[in-house]
C-alpha cells in the first residue's frame, strides 16, 4: 500500500496512487499537479546518517578526517526543514556548492528501546524517498556538518508515497537515481549501505527512544553535483518513489540582496 | 513520549517539542578550546551558531530522574536560558528580533561530558531523559543579564548569568533564523554556562534563573536490562 498525505480544495488528504495520478480516500481523482503534496507521514524526530555509503565516504576521501570504521555519523535535524514533494528549495545568491542527496527515509512504526538488529525491521511502519540538501559552502567543522548546511528551511524534501514495509521485502535491494534537468547525475544501489537499517536501529534505539514517525535517512552514495536555480532535481528509489524538487532564488522567497 | 507539564500562562501557552542547543556561545566555554580552535579539526572558530537538536525523546520536567548510562561516572548539567518563540520567525532583524520572542525558562541541558566538537555528538546530547524544562514559561524584559545558579545536594556549586554570549539573545534568534524559521512553542538555547557541573547517579541537582523559577532534578543508574 502506498499512501500521500495531500492539501486540495481546503482541506488535507490521504491519497493513493491512482492511473491518472492519485486519488483521494473520498474517491476524488487528480492529477500529479492539482494537489499540494506535503510529507507522506507525521514526522516526528529526524535523524539523518552522513558517509553511510562506502562509495561517498571514497568521493570524499580528501577533505575526510574519518573512515568508515568509526562510529555512524548521526545527526538530527528540525521538523522546519521539511518540505513535501513537488516544492521548492532556496538556493541563496552567491553560494557556490549546493547539492542533492538521495536517501532511503525509514520511517519508524513502533516504540523502540534497546533494540536488537536481528528484531529491528519489525520496528519499521515502511519506507519514503528523501532529498537531503546540503550547501557545502557553510560547512564548519563543528559538530559537522552543522545545521546552517543540513538544517534549512525546506531542506529536507521527503515524499511523495508513504509505502508499507510489508511491500518492500528487501530494503538493501534497491536501486536509487538522481536526475537534474533529466540527466541521470547520481546512482547507487542501498545494498552498498555501511551501516545497514537493523544496524543503524540497534545502534540509535540503544540511547534514544525511536518513536511512530520517526525517521531514519540513511545516507546517500556518490554523484553529489552543484544544482542551480531553475534545476529540477529528481531524486528516485525503485519501488518507492519518484520525488521531484526544483530549486528556486531569493526573489522567490522575497529576499532582496 | 508526552511533551513536559509547563506552566505557561500566555501565548502560545504551550511548548511545540521542538528545542535547539547553542554550543559555544558562552565566551568563556569559546576561550577555554584557545588556540586548539584553529587546529585540525576545526581550522578556526565557529563562524554561525553551532547549533544541535534536542530531539523529544529527551524532553522531560521538573523533577525529573536523569539516568546516568552505564560506564558513565558522571553526566555535564548544562544550565542555559530557554528563549520561547511566541511568533514564527523567519529572518529576523536584530532590532526586532525580540518581539519574536514569547518568553523564557530554563533548560536542563544534560550531556555526557565529551571535548572534541567536531561530529555532533548525538549519542552523547540525545539520550532519553536528556532535557528537562521548567518548571513555568514567564516574560523577559531583559534576557542577557539573569544570575543562574545551579545547586547540586543543596550545594551551591555554579554562579553565572546569561550575559558575556558570543551572541546575545537577539542576535542569536537573528543568525539562526537568517536560516531555519522557528515557529511558536519552538525553544532556542542561548547557551549554556561554561564550567558545567558534573553530577553521578544517586545525587540531586537544581537549576535556577531570575524570574524563571527552580528546576530540580535527581539523578539516578540507568537500569539495567536483561
Amino acid at each position: 500500500m502506498k499512501t500521500a498525505r495531500v492539501a486540495y480544495a481546503g482541506a488535507v488528504h490521504t491519497a493513493t496512487p491512482h492511473a491518472q495520478g492519485l486519488q483521494l480516500a473520498d474517491g476524488r481523482v487528480l492529477a500529479e499537479d492539482q494537489v499540494t503534496w506535503l510529507a507522506p507521514f507525521e514526522v516526528g524526530t529526524i535523524i539523518a546518517l552522513g558517509l553511510n555509503y562506502a562509495d561517498h565516504v571514497k568521493e570524499l576521501a580528501k577533505e575526510l578526517t574519518v573512515t568508515t570504521k568509526d562510529e555512524p555519523l548521526v545527526f538530527l535535524k528540525g521538523p522546519g526543514s521539511v518540505v513535501g514533494h513537488r516544492g521548492l528549495t532556496r538556493r541563496p545568491e552567491g553560494v557556490q556548492f549546493m547539492h542533492y542527496e538521495c536517501e532511503l527515509a525509514v520511517v519508524i512504526g513502533r516504540t523502540a528501546s534497546k533494540v536488537k538488529a536481528a528484531n529491528a525491521l519489525a520496528h519499521v511502519a515502511g519506507y519514503t524517498v528523501c532529498n537531503d540538501y546540503a550547501i557545502r559552502d557553510y560547512l564548519e567543522n563543528w559538530y559537522r556538518p552543522n545545521l546552517r548546511v543540513k538544517n534549512r528551511d525546506a531542506g529536507t524534501v521527503l515524499g511523495p508515497w508513504f509505502v508499507d514495509a510489508a511491500d518492500v521485502p528487501d530494503p538493501h535491494d534497491l536501486k536509487l537515481r538522481t536526475l537534474v534537468n533529466g540527466e541521470i547525475r547520481q546512482q547507487g544501489h542501498t545494498g552498498n549501505m555501511v551501516n545497514d537499517i537493523p544496524a543503524l536501529i540497534e545502534y540509535l534505539s540503544d540511547f534514544m527512544t525511536l518513536c511512530a514517525g520517526d525517521v531514519i535517512l540513511t545516507g546517500t552514495p556518490e554523484g553529489v553535483v552543484n544544482v542551480n536555480t531553475g534545476d529540477e532535481v529528481v531524486c528516485e528509489i525503485d519501488g518507492i518513489g519518484r520525488l521531484i524538487n526544483t530549486i528556486a532564488g531569493d526573489a522567490e522567497f522575497g529576499v532582496r540582496a | 513520549m508526552a511533551l513536559p507539564e509547563i506552566d505557561f500562562p500566555f501565548a502560545p501557552h504551550r511548548l511545540s517539542g521542538v528545542v535547539y542547543g547553542c554550543l559555544l556561545n558562552h565566551r568563556p566555554a569559546l576561550e577555554a578550546i584557545g588556540e586548539a580552535a584553529n587546529a585540525t579539526p576545526y581550522k578556526g572558530a565557529p563562524k554561525a551558531p553551532v547549533l544541535y537538536v534536542k530531539p523529544r525523546n529527551t524532553l522531560a520536567g521538573d523533577g525529573a530522574t536523569v539516568r546516568v548510562p552505564a560506564g558513565t561516572m558522571a553526566l555535564e548539567l548544562g544550565a542555559a536560558l530557554g528563549l520561547v518563540i511566541g511568533r514564527t520567525a523567519c529572518r529576523v532583524n536584530e532590532a526586532q528580533a525580540l518581539e519574536y520572542v514569547a518568553g523564557g525558562c530554563i533548560v536542563a541541558d544534560v550531556c555526557v561530558p565529551h571535548d572534541s566538537f567536531y561530529r555532533p555528538s548525538v549519542r552523547l546530547r540525545a539520550r532519553d531523559g536528556f532535557c528537562p524544562i521548567g518548571p513555568v514559561v514567564r516574560r523577559l524584559s531583559q534576557p542577557d543579564a539573569l544570575s543562574v545558579k545551579v545547586w547540586v545536594d543543596g550545594q551551591l556549586v555554579h554562579e553565572t548569568t546569561t550575559g558575556d554570549r558570543v551572541r546575545h539573545a537577539a542576535r542569536l534568534l537573528a543568525d539562526v533564523s537568517a536560516f531555519m524559521t522557528l515557529s511558536p512553542g519552538d525553544v532556542l538555547m542561548l547557551g549554556v554556562s561554561h564550567g558545567a557541573p558534573q553530577i553521578g547517579a544517586d545525587q540531586s541537582a537544581a537549576i535556577e534563573i531570575d524570574g524563571l523559577g527552580r528546576l530540580a532534578l535527581r539523578f539516578a543508574a540507568e537500569e539495567a536490562r536483561a
